[in-house]
């Protein structure tokens, strides 16, 4: 009844084309918008954040980006690990090079390496496709962590190997280091998400999208049509790069505080984010947060669920948490290859015609 | 000779070695994508689960014990039995065959038309699954496989090749393990070439990897064949999970041979038996020499990456691989 287009007239282009097209829509966004900012960040505490928001939100920003490259573009990639490396160990040097420079920029700048490397490692897609492109990502994720273990200057030479933040302020509040509090941290990165999330939009309805789209459909189809596909491949690896450089960046700086790089990026962070991709819907915005938040959240209710409230040991709920998992995704694959964003396409649109169908 | 050379040659023959275990765990991917164009990326789980329930099955231990225990409040271990080698080996084939019929039954079935990358991603999802499976079924600590193979350096070698070097040089150093390896994949790759060009399901197997529409309409049934290349692929996969778990016993690390499998198939052609045992003993070689000369120089370990980097080199030149089959693409 009250999702509906009826009475709500587009008297512009702009309105036509704008992303929530129904006024419900509309003012869902803005009211999620308010809670996010308004209300959230004052009754949150540091089980939440560490456990639920931060992740989810910084795993948004890499599916985001992987979604980029693989949901528009076509390409899969598996080496979203080391690209995610390359953002925190940017970020590092950065940090540690030129203190005086605001930490939002060591963040933005850290996603512009990356995205170099991505084109980098984007290059061998002119001439291999499909799996063989899959396997080769493969390439950069082993060879990125590789030379972040064995090279000291990446680490500055400590003695651990590892890295950690140093305290970084925003606007006078620590959102890195040991005494950020809970808050700022939270509203650090829903600052980048937001931010990210908007472009991501935009870019993707936009040309660059269009051919995103046309190249993943079919490449050869779309060059005769007159898309470049050297620049639409690598703009994609760039862009998608940037943003798993910047998820990268925040989720050493703010998220984890210190990491060491085979353990925090390794191929398994890949296949997180590809399923989260998968999950959620490929070639959605939507999406890719419906599939953060459900692989962030499954885990934690998993464990509740069987740790606290059943009480058995933790290894078995770990062993049971990999088979839901895996059980999920082909179970997903099998009913909705199209992922959660499908699941919601359909629900909008029964929620349009109801309480009266016919 | 001088010492260096014979080290390099040291090196080589056990990069050879090596490499023949790759192509194991190759050659079951290409098996699989031959015949039914799954990219099946759970061959590496299904070593580790194979290998798994082969000791579990020779000890005698109860599965889901854990599980069991944790509802019932029982202290179920073992069985108390112990089961010679053989008779486990056939078991547990026995198992890999259950295992291919569900696969079909609840999987595969399902999926047929759908994308390649769907596929991809729903052999990923069943890596997990059966990491997590395995786990339950038989416990995750280290278990030590033992089928009664050789193991250790073959003193013979060493002795009768000590005379070609110097003072410092003491003859090759090969493991036995290695050797029976090499043999054992050899038999097997023979056995498989026996099985596909001189068998009735062979033929068919043959004809369903050539044309799947061409093979139902000469009356092969698609979904017996699916289960039987899984099957074959699962036996594959029991081999080379009995190797590479006496080697280094059975845990979970042993499931990312998959990923060592990886870039020999891409070296070799996905299409390819020939081109998964070229691939293994190139990748093997190749990043056995490299550790051994260039690996010093920038901090070792290069074993991780090389092979990738050399397949992607590789791949930018000849983009379907060495062996593999031209790809045409038409709009």
């Amino acid at each position: 009844m009250l999702y509906r287009e009826a009475g709500d007239f587009k008297t512009s282009y702009a309105k036509d084309s704008q992303t929530f097209p129904i006024k419900f829509d509309r003012w869902g966004y803005w009211v999620i918008m308010v809670i996010a900012f308004g209300v959230v960040p004052f009754i949150i505490n540091d089980y939440w954040v560490s456990a639920v928001l931060l992740p989810f939100l910084i795993y948004a920003i890499a599916a985001l980006g992987l979604n980029i490259l693989s949901g528009y573009c076509g390409q899969i990639s598996l080496g979203t690990g080391g690209f995610m490396a390359v953002g925190a160990y940017a970020s590092y040097k950065l940090m540690t090079s030129f203190p005086e420079v605001p930490f939002f920029f060591h963040v933005i700048i850290a996603g512009l390496i990356t995205a170099m490397v991505g084109l980098a490692f984007g290059l061998p897609s002119m001439r291999i496709k499909g799996f063989y492109l899959a396997v080769a990502t493969l390439a950069a994720q082993f060879f990125l962590v590789w030379l972040f273990n064995k090279v000291g200057w990446f680490y500055n030479y400590s003695a651990s190997g590892q890295i950690s933040a140093p305290e970084r302020t925003m606007l006078g509040y620590a959102v890195t280091g040991p005494y950020a509090s809970a808050s700022a941290k939270y509203l650090f990165c829903l600052v980048f998400v937001v931010l990210l999330a908007w472009i991501a939009r935009n870019l993707t309805r936009g040309s660059f999208g269009r051919k995103w789209m046309a190249i993943r459909d079919m490449d050869i189809a779309a060059e005769i049509i007159g898309v470049n596909p050297l620049a639409a491949k690598l703009s994609a690896f760039a862009v998608s790069s940037f943003f798993v450089g910047i998820s990268g960046a925040l989720f050493f700086s703010v998220y984890l505080g210190a990491v060491e790089v085979g353990e925090a990026f390794g191929i398994q962070k890949s296949f997180l984010l590809l399923f989260m991709v998968i999950i959620g819907g490929l070639g959605s915005i939507f999406g890719s947060f419906a599939g953060a938040a459900f692989l962030v959240l499954m885990p934690v209710l998993l464990k509740n669920l069987l740790v606290g409230t059943l009480g058995w040991p933790t290894d078995l709920a770990v062993h049971f948490e990999f088979m839901i998992v895996g059980g999920l995704i082909v179970a997903f694959l099998i009913f909705e290859p199209h992922g959660l964003a499908q699941l919601w396409r359909l629900t909008k649109e029964k929620l349009r015609l109801w309480p009266f169908p016919h | 000779m001088p010492d260096q050379l014979l080290f390099a040659i040291e090196v080589t023959l056990n990069g050879l070695m090596a490499g023949v275990l790759y192509s194991l765990v190759a050659l079951g991917f290409v098996l699989i994508f031959k015949a039914s164009g799954v990219f099946n990326y759970a061959q590496g789980v299904m070593a580790l689960f194979a290998a798994m329930t082969l000791v579990g099955i020779q000890k005698g231990q109860v599965p889901f014990s854990h599980l069991i225990n944790s509802i019932l409040g029982t202290d179920l271990h073992y069985f108390g039995w112990h089961i010679p080698a053989l008779i486990a080996i056939v078991l547990t084939a026995g198992v890999m065959v259950l295992f291919a019929w569900i696969v079909e039954r609840f999987v595969l079935k399902h999926l047929v038309n759908q994308p390649d990358i769907i596929l991809f991603m729903a052999t990923i999802g069943l890596t997990y699954f059966m990491e997590g499976f395995g786990d339950l079924m038989w416990g995750p600590d280290l278990k030590k496989l033992d089928v009664g193979l050789a193991q250790g350096g073959s003193l013979w070698i060493e002795e009768h090749t000590a005379f070609l070097g110097g003072d410092g040089f003491y003859g090759f150093f090969i493991d036995k393990l290695d050797i029976a390896a090499t043999v054992v994949a050899a038999l097997l790759v023979t056995a498989l070439i026996m099985f596909s060009q001189y068998t009735k399901q062979g033929r068919a197997m043959r004809a369903v990897a050539d044309d799947h529409q061409a093979a139902l309409s000469v009356g092969i049934s698609l979904r017996f064949i699916w289960v039987l290349v899984w099957s074959v692929a699962g036996f594959v996969a029991l081999v080379a999970g009995i190797m590479w778990g006496a080697k280094s016993g059975v845990q979970f690390s042993l499931s990312l041979i998959a990923l060592k499998a990886l870039p020999v198939l891409m070296l070799g052609g996905f299409t390819s038996i020939p081109g998964a045992i070229v691939g293994g003993l190139i990748i093997g070689v190749g990043e056995k020499l490299f550790e051994f000369s260039v690996g010093p120089l920038i901090g070792g370990a290069t074993e991780n990456w090389f092979a990738y980097v050399l397949a992607l080199l590789f791949l930018v030149f000849r983009p379907q691989g060495l062996f593999g089959e031209k790809i045409i693409e038409r709009v």
